[in-house]
This record gives structure tokens, sequence and C-alpha cells, in this order.
């Protein structure tokens, strides 16, 4: 067998993407097939029923919760607001009537005869979806949302958290080992995309939060210096919805690593366009990988050959990123691929692939601890 | 469904079942052969329910195909389906499939009392085969609007809800259906998927859970699963969970439903067959057994003790995806005890969060299958916790006291999992299925699981039992010779006493009489000896404890048992139980490195 299916993280200068932005629950869409959206309008809208606020009106005014229905001064569906009554007691002899006045505005959802409680629904939660992609709507999913289509440069990144950002690139590192510390963040890189080149450190990302930046870019990270940002120790890569300040972009992993130089040198040569960042990361199934979005010019995409992407198969020649200790990290070729399974170091029989690294070394690895560099 | 009889099943000559799980679908084929029904081939194929494919009957043909090609049989006709009855050339007469595609079946429970009725509705849906995201009772310690909030953020497949002893009070019941019905459960196949709710709570309270759940759910109600506080019913609950399943979401997952027109028997959640092949074993045997998946994102463990059946998934306690969660919750001092050479703490934080990154990796090192090993060995640890914290017996039961139980502080909750009555433990999953060394993996169970007197150990050789668990609804006979001879690999047996002592002084004195294997000798505390005993041999082993140890028969007692072999042997084990490793590092070192020789674990290392 000549070639195996290894897919790797997309680092491309040109490419056509797409985008599927989507209400979580059906909505009104705002624009219309064909139409130019910019990344940060809002495409669909909807509203999410309002959160709800039980009260227990039987233990509030001490009565049996069959008594509640009469008590209550609002019928289903009534609205109510802070302040205002909600049920009255019938007192002794039309005396000593206890007053419950709603501590929360809404709707009134049921009143139970079963367990003395009012349910009120309070104000309905609006949900907007944006662009994201400054790009072409392509086609409009009625009351759910649309697929976005643009060119543009992109980046995928192996680890991120923060979600959804928007900013325009701005190098912080000269070089793709050089490591990201906090001296190099400036204020002027405020709402801007930082790019660093190997390790970020924690006090880098503190910093870049208090400038205010959009993302931060960098090659590594330490275990450590995330937990320090996180808060708390990451137990599974499910990201993307944490509220840290800033959106981060790991490209190649965790450790002392350098960036990628084609990585790097891409992001270089976008200094100063603007560029879409989501962090998510989703490692189950449905994998979704952070991201670096910039949309090109209708000259740059004239100017741009499209990226050939060969749908992940591993051939001699291919250029790999080695994804496992002891060689990890290391860039190099595909030299040869065995197809016969060998015992490796660790007494387990896998096949393999001999890598030609960069020092002209040639190492043999399990094909399982490859990854190809596509684009 | 086609329309095979149990009746027809039962003259089945060749069986062919699948497995789709979320990355892979595992084929095999079952012969009636001379000697009875054996597994005689299988294959895979990556499983095809996600884009672009989006149909997981691509999956099941592909590796169907597979094994046709080894077996020389075609099973697949033109149109693209399975070939049934079965001739001399093609075909299968049984048909059958479990699944865990698209992430399993994921429920959200509520009962009233967290430990009693909400214990039992987990109970329920967990033996069925669900992965339980959350349990919501009346004090579980967070307020209604707290609880709102986590029914909103779920997005559960469906629903159980249970509270209340038949004729009771439904007060409280009822409360908690007030609070889920508004809250609106978002299910996760979208909004075109009604949920379903099954009620199986007080009867008393079914028509008014009608009422509740009236608009924007399907309501199931079946039998109340706590009728009285001292039984437990949880098969109309399991029973339903099953339909729903099949009838709701498979019928979402794409696909289905052509795959389920063409298997003799209801498609059952993955988890939930496993469970079923581990009680048919347990009680034909009339034998404890406990089994145990290791996965990269969780582990499942399955206990049958006393005929009682217990399940329990330990969601993020896995070897890739949540292996860093592993890390964080045994701490990495404790992992690390498992090592007996440097290693650099820093640099192994960030390989793993690098296994978690890139979750497919595999350990190319001695030293990275060392470390992974130990991982693994706290994973099963904490699953095992987690496990023997939930198989319980009832709680709320009220107690009857006798003068002689007056100092005991024993109440309703205790843990039915007794390691000394343990009689099989059977490992499956990656890690334990996969390690290089057949050595490894027992001392792997052993270490995680500490099993005490006599136990036999065995691995699912190629994750078998999901198949086997339909079959033996449709063609117990069947199942049961598979899994007897094709389905396990018998690593061997592991004698270990319960007590503690000084290290160097003896444990218990032992007599081996065998075929192949004649000795005795003794076995210092804190020693771990492997003696070799094959597969298919047995040997009479007799015990002699130390007076502060127990193998069964009470401290200080002799203990006569018939053992069998392995591929592993027979391992004598004194270093106690409790297993209890110094707390220092630097100690640990050279008690590892003497148990890594003596299991001859890692023959290529210094």
């Amino acid at each position: 067998m000549g070639n195996a299916y290894t897919p790797g993280l997309k680092v491309v200068n040109r490419i056509t993407h797409q985008c599927r932005r989507i209400l979580p629950i059906p909505g009104k869409v705002l624009v219309s097939k064909g139409d130019h959206v910019e990344a940060e309008q809002v495409v669909a809208q909807t509203f999410m029923p309002g959160d709800i606020m039980p009260v227990n009106l039987a233990n509030l005014l001490s009565m049996p919760p069959s008594d509640v229905m009469e008590c209550v001064l609002k019928k289903v569906g009534e609205r109510i607001e802070v302040g205002e009554p909600l049920a009255q007691t019938k007192g002794i002899f039309g005396m000593f009537k206890q007053v419950y006045k709603s501590k929360d505005a809404g709707t009134i959802e049921t009143i139970s005869d079963v367990t003395g409680q009012v349910i009120i629904r309070g104000e309905p939660i609006p949900v907007e979806v944006r662009a994201y992609l400054t790009g072409t709507v392509t086609e409009v999913i009625p009351e759910q949302g649309v697929m976005i289509e643009a060119d543009v440069s992109f980046v995928q990144g192996i680890f991120g958290i923060g979600g959804e950002s928007f900013g325009t690139i701005k190098m912080a590192a000269a070089s793709h080992e050089q490591e990201l510390q906090a001296d190099m963040i400036t204020p002027d890189m405020k709402g801007c995309v930082i790019v660093g080149g190997a390790r970020v450190w924690h006090d880098a990302v503190r910093k870049a939060i208090e400038v205010g930046a959009a993302a931060v870019v960098a090659g590594g990270i330490d275990d450590q210096d995330l937990k320090k940002i996180l808060g708390y120790d990451l137990g599974v890569a499910i990201t993307g919805t944490e509220k840290v300040g800033v959106t981060l972009v790991i490209t190649e992993g965790f450790g002392d690593i350098a960036m990628a130089e084609r990585t790097f040198d891409l992001l270089k040569a976008r200094v100063g366009d603007f560029a879409a960042v989501n962090g998510a990361t989703q490692i189950r199934a449905g994998v979704m990988r952070p991201e670096i979005v910039i949309p090109l010019s209708e000259e740059e995409v004239k100017a741009e050959e499209p990226a050939k992407l060969d749908g992940g198969m591993l051939e001699t020649g291919r250029p790999v990123r080695i994804i496992r200790d002891p060689y990890f990290g290391l860039i190099g070729t595909v030299a040869g691929l065995p197809s016969e399974p060998q015992v490796l170091g660790s007494g387990s029989k896998a096949r393999v692939l001999d890598v030609k690294l960069g020092s002209g070394e040639t190492v043999v690895i399990p094909r399982a601890n490859v990854e190809l560099i596509e684009g | 469904m086609t329309t095979t009889t149990k009746s027809d099943a039962q003259q089945a000559r060749v069986i062919l079942a699948t497995d789709c799980g979320s990355t892979t679908t595992k084929a095999i084929l079952i012969q009636l052969t001379d000697e009875g029904y054996r597994q005689t081939h299988r294959g895979e194929a990556p499983t095809t329910v996600e884009e672009p494919f989006a149909d997981v009957t691509m999956g099941v043909v592909n590796a169907v195909v597979e094994v046709g090609e080894l077996a020389g049989r075609k099973f697949i006709d033109d149109s693209g389906k399975i070939i049934q009855p079965a001739t001399e050339t093609e075909g299968c007469d049984v048909y059958i499939s479990t699944s865990s595609a698209g992430g399993g079946l994921q429920m959200m429970v509520a009962g009233v009392v967290a430990e009693m009725t909400a214990a039992s509705a987990k109970r329920a849906a967990l033996g069925a085969g669900a992965i339980v995201m959350d349990v919501i009772a009346s004090n579980d310690k967070r307020k209604p609007h707290e609880q709102i909030q986590r029914i909103r953020e779920l997005r559960p497949d469906m629903m159980l809800v249970s509270g209340g002893t038949d004729g009771g009070d439904a007060k409280h019941v009822v409360s908690i259906a007030e609070l889920i019905a508004p809250a609106k459960p978002q299910p996760r196949f979208g909004s075109g998927y009604t949920l379903p709710i099954i009620y199986a709570g007080n009867k008393d309270a079914a028509p008014r859970m009608n009422k509740i759940f009236e608009q924007g759910f399907e309501l199931l109600i079946v039998d109340n699963l706590r009728p009285v506080l001292e039984r437990e019913n949880l098969g109309p609950a399991r029973d339903a969970i099953h339909d729903l399943f099949l009838e709701h979401v498979m019928a979402h997952a794409p696909g289905y439903d052509k795959l389920m027109g063409w298997t003799d028997a209801p498609i059952m959640p993955t988890p939930g067959a496993v469970g079923n092949i581990l009680q048919t074993i347990a009680e034909s045997q009339n034998i404890n057994a406990v089994g145990v998946d290791i996965g990269g994102a969780t582990t499942d463990v399955f206990s049958v003790f006393d005929k009682t059946f217990n399940r329990t998934v330990s969601a993020n306690l896995g070897m890739s995806y949540s292996i860093s969660n592993v890390c964080a919750e045994a701490t990495m001092p404790n992992i690390l005890r498992w090592v007996h050479f440097d290693m650099d703490e820093r640099e192994l934080r960030n390989r793993v969060k690098n296994k978690m990154i890139r979750p497919t990796t595999i350990p190319q090192s001695l030293e990275a299958l060392v470390f992974e090993q130990a991982v693994a060995r706290e994973a099963l640890r904490l699953a095992y916790i987690q496990h023997k914290e939930f198989a319980t017996t009832l709680k709320g039961v009220q107690q009857q006291r006798s003068v002689g139980d007056t100092f005991s502080q024993e109440t309703g909750g205790q843990t039915i999992v007794d390691n000394m009555k343990l009689n099989l433990l059977v490992a499956s999953g990656g890690v334990l299925s996969h390690a290089p060394s057949m050595n490894q993996t027992a001392l792997l169970l052993i270490d995680a699981f500490q099993p005490e007197g006599f136990t036999t150990l065995a691995k699912d050789s190629i994750f078998m039992m999901p198949h086997l668990g339909v079959l033996a609804q449709v063609h117990p006979k069947a199942a049961m010779e598979v899994f007897e001879r094709d389905c396990l690999i018998y690593l061997g047996t592991c004698v270990a006493p319960k007590g503690s002592g000084k290290p160097g002084k003896p444990c218990f004195d032992y007599t081996i009489k065998g075929s192949t294997l004649n000795e005795s000798g003794q076995i210092a505390f804190g020693e771990i000896k492997l003696l070799p005993l094959a597969e298919g041999e047995t040997a009479s082993v007799t015990v002699e404890p130390g007076r502060t140890f127990d193998c069964g028969n009470g401290p200080g007692k002799r203990v006569e048992k018939t053992v069998k072999g392995g591929t592993v042997g027979l391992v004598l084990d004194g270093r106690g139980r409790p297993l209890e490793l110094p707390e220092s590092r630097e100690a640990c070192k050279p008690l590892i490195s003497k148990w890594v020789e003596a299991m001859k674990l890692y023959p290529g290392m210094g």
C-alpha cells in the first residue's frame, strides 16, 4: 500500500470557504441569497423563551396548595411586574389578609393546585447570529440561517479557547521561533489579532487581555500557563464558551514548540488585514478546530492560485508534522511507507512510515503519530 | 425488522452481527461448526453516520463485505441489502446489530430524592445503556432556578422522570415535572424532534403528568420504578427506554430506518448489550462478574453481584479525549507512583494535553507506554470507586436491627460490590485489549481493581460482547458457546489475600497441584509472583494465609480452590488489600521495579 489517509491542519493562502450560520431555534433570516455580508453583520435573529421563575405560594402564604388557585390575582397568560401583588389570602373574616408581591416581572405560565406553585416566565431572550465570514450568501435556510461563501486565507489551529472575535492582524514576534512574552504586547494592539511565534506565556495573554486585544495566535503553550489563564485544569478539549477576555489559538500544541514557518509566514504576509478568529475546539465526534479566516480582496483572489487539497493521502514526498514524542513537533517529508506492520520501541506492532527530517536524519514513526501539512 | 422468529433463529447456521461505534463499525460472523457455534471471521470499516456519507448502512455494508471476502461468502445482494436466509455460499440466517454511533443514547433523569427514586431512575437509564447527562432531584442542593438553567442547557435524547412510591404523596414528583415542562429542554436532534419523556413514578400522579407534558413532549407512562421503598422495578422503564431509543433516537440517526429493517432483533445501545451478556453469563454460571470497557472518552463498568446488575459510565475517565481529566482527577503524583523510573513532570503534563488534542496517536517508546498504562491504572481505579459508590443496596429502606447490630453503623446504601466474592473480571477497551503483552493487561487489572481471594482474569478478544449481548436475546445457546470459546481470552487467575502486614514477613503459604504445575512455597507481604499455568489448564491451589490475612474463609483460614490458567498464568499476589503504595515517589520506584520484574511486564526495559 503506497498511501494512507492522515488528515492534517489546513494552512492555505487561498481557499473557497463555506460557513453555515444557524439559529439554535427557528427565527427570522435577515439577508437574502446573493447578498454581500460583513463579518460582524447580524444575518438571523430569534427570541428564546425567557427564564422561568417558580414561586411556591403555598409555602410563602402558608396555605394548602388547593387554595392557591383562588388566591392568585392573575390568570395564566397575564403579565406581572415587579412589586405587583401576585396573590392575596382570604384572611380571617376578611381581616389579616396576606399579600405576596412579585419579585419578578414576566408572564404567568402555570398555576398548580397540586404543588401550590406559580411559574412566571421572564422576558424573551434575543439571540442573534452574525455572518462571521465576510462574503456572499449562497443559500438561505428558511427560519434557520444561511450559508456564506468567500475566498479566504485560512489557518487551522490545533487547540484554542474563547469564541468568535474579529480584528486586524498584527505581528508581535519577529520569527516563528520567538516566544511571546508580556513586554511584546503593546497598547496599539487593542482590537488586534496578535501573532506570536513559539510558546505564548501566561503573562503575555494577561497583557493582551489588558490592552483589549481580540485574539492571540501562537505556536505552543505550556499546560500550566493554560491552567493559570482558565483558572482550572482543562479535562476535555471542548472549548469555545470561555470568557477570559481574549480568543486564543495554538497552532502546534502544548510545550515549547515553534509555530510552523509557513503558518507564520502566511500570517505575516497578511499583516493589517481584517481576520475572523474562532477558538472553539471540539475533538470528539464532529471534530472542530480553531481557525483564523482572512477574507481576500478581489485583486488578491485574482493574484492567488487556489490551494489544491488532496483529501489527506499520505504519500512519499509529502510534508508531515510528527505529533507525538519522542520527535514531537518536528517537521519532515515522507521518505517511505513500508506496508508491513513493525514492532515499535513500546513493544506494540503498528504500521509505520519513514520520515526524513530537516536535519537529514530519517526516523521511523507510527503512521498514527504524523499529520499532513495541508495546503 | 425482518420477520425471523425466535424458533427460526434456533435453526440458524450463519449469524452475522455488527456493532456501529462512533468511529468504527465492526462485523463478526458466527457459524455452526462441528464444535458448535464459533466466531469465524471479522471485519471492520469506518462508521458512516456523519457527513459526507450520513448513512450508517454504508459502513455496515463495507464491514460485512470485508467479512464476506474473508469467509468466501456473499452477504450483500446487488441492491446493497443483506442476503437472507443463508444458502451454501451466500447470506446469513440471522442478522443483528448494536449501536453507539453519534454519541450513543443521552438521557437526563429526574427523581424526588437523590439517593432514592432519582438513584433508581439513574440505575434504570444506565442499565439500558444510556449516558446520564444529569440527575435532577428535589434535594440535589440546587435552587429551582439553577435546576431549570441546567435543564435548559442540556440537550438530551430523552428524559426519565420518577418519584414517589405508589399511593404516596404525589406533590413532590408533580413539582419536579412542573419545573421540567416549562424549562422546555431542547433535544439534541433539533427543533423538529419531539422530546420523549418516560414517567415511571407514583402512579397516582400519572394523570397529572398527562396534563403537564401535554404539549411539546411525547409522554410514555410505565410502572413505577420504585413502587415501594424496599423494591426496585426497573424492567418497565428500561424496556421503555429501549423502545423509545429505536422509535425516536435511532429514527433520527441517518440510515437507521434502513438498518432497522434489516435486523432480526431490535438494535440495542452497545453498553446495554454488553450488560446483557454479562448478566447472562453470571446467571448461567452462577458467578459474580465485573466487566470494564475503557475507551478514549469514557470508562464503562458493569457488575453482577448476587444476581444484581449495575452499570456505571465514568463520563470523563478515558485514555485519549479525557486523558487530561484523568490526570486532573487522579493528580500527577498518584499516576507517577506506578512509574518505576524518572520522568520530567512538566514534560508529561504537556504530553498529556497533546494526547488530548491529538487523541489517535499511540505510544512509540516504552517510556511512553509505561506512562500511559500508569494513567490507565488510575482511570480504572477511579471508575471502579465510582461504580462501588453507585452499586449499593437500596437507600431509604427501613432497617431491622437486632441487639447484635447495636454497634454496627451500617445503614441502607452499602455497596454490593465485594471483591472477595468476585469470580470473573473481564477487560476490554484499547489500552487493555491492545497492550503489547497480556502480562501488562493482567497487572493493570489487578492494580486497579484489587481483586481479593481467587479471581479469574480475562479479556474480550475483539470486543465481541456487544454482538453477543443482542444474540443472547434471539439465540442464547449460540451466544453462550461463542462467549466461552471465542470471546474471552483467559489471562489466568489472581490469588490475593485481604489484609496488611510488614514488608518481607510471611503473607501466605501455597501448594499447587496440577498436570504441569506442582509447587509449594511462601509469599512474603509486598511480594508478587507469576507462575506458568497455560490456557485450558486448571490446578488445585491451597492457600494458608497468615493470621491477619483473609483469602475468602476468614483471617488465617485455609482455602482450597481449582483455578483456571491462561495466557499469563497464575498470579500469587501478597501485596495486601487494600493495595497501599508508599507516599514518597522515591520509595515507590524500587517497589514497582520489583513487581514489574516479577510479572515480566517490560522485558526490553532494564
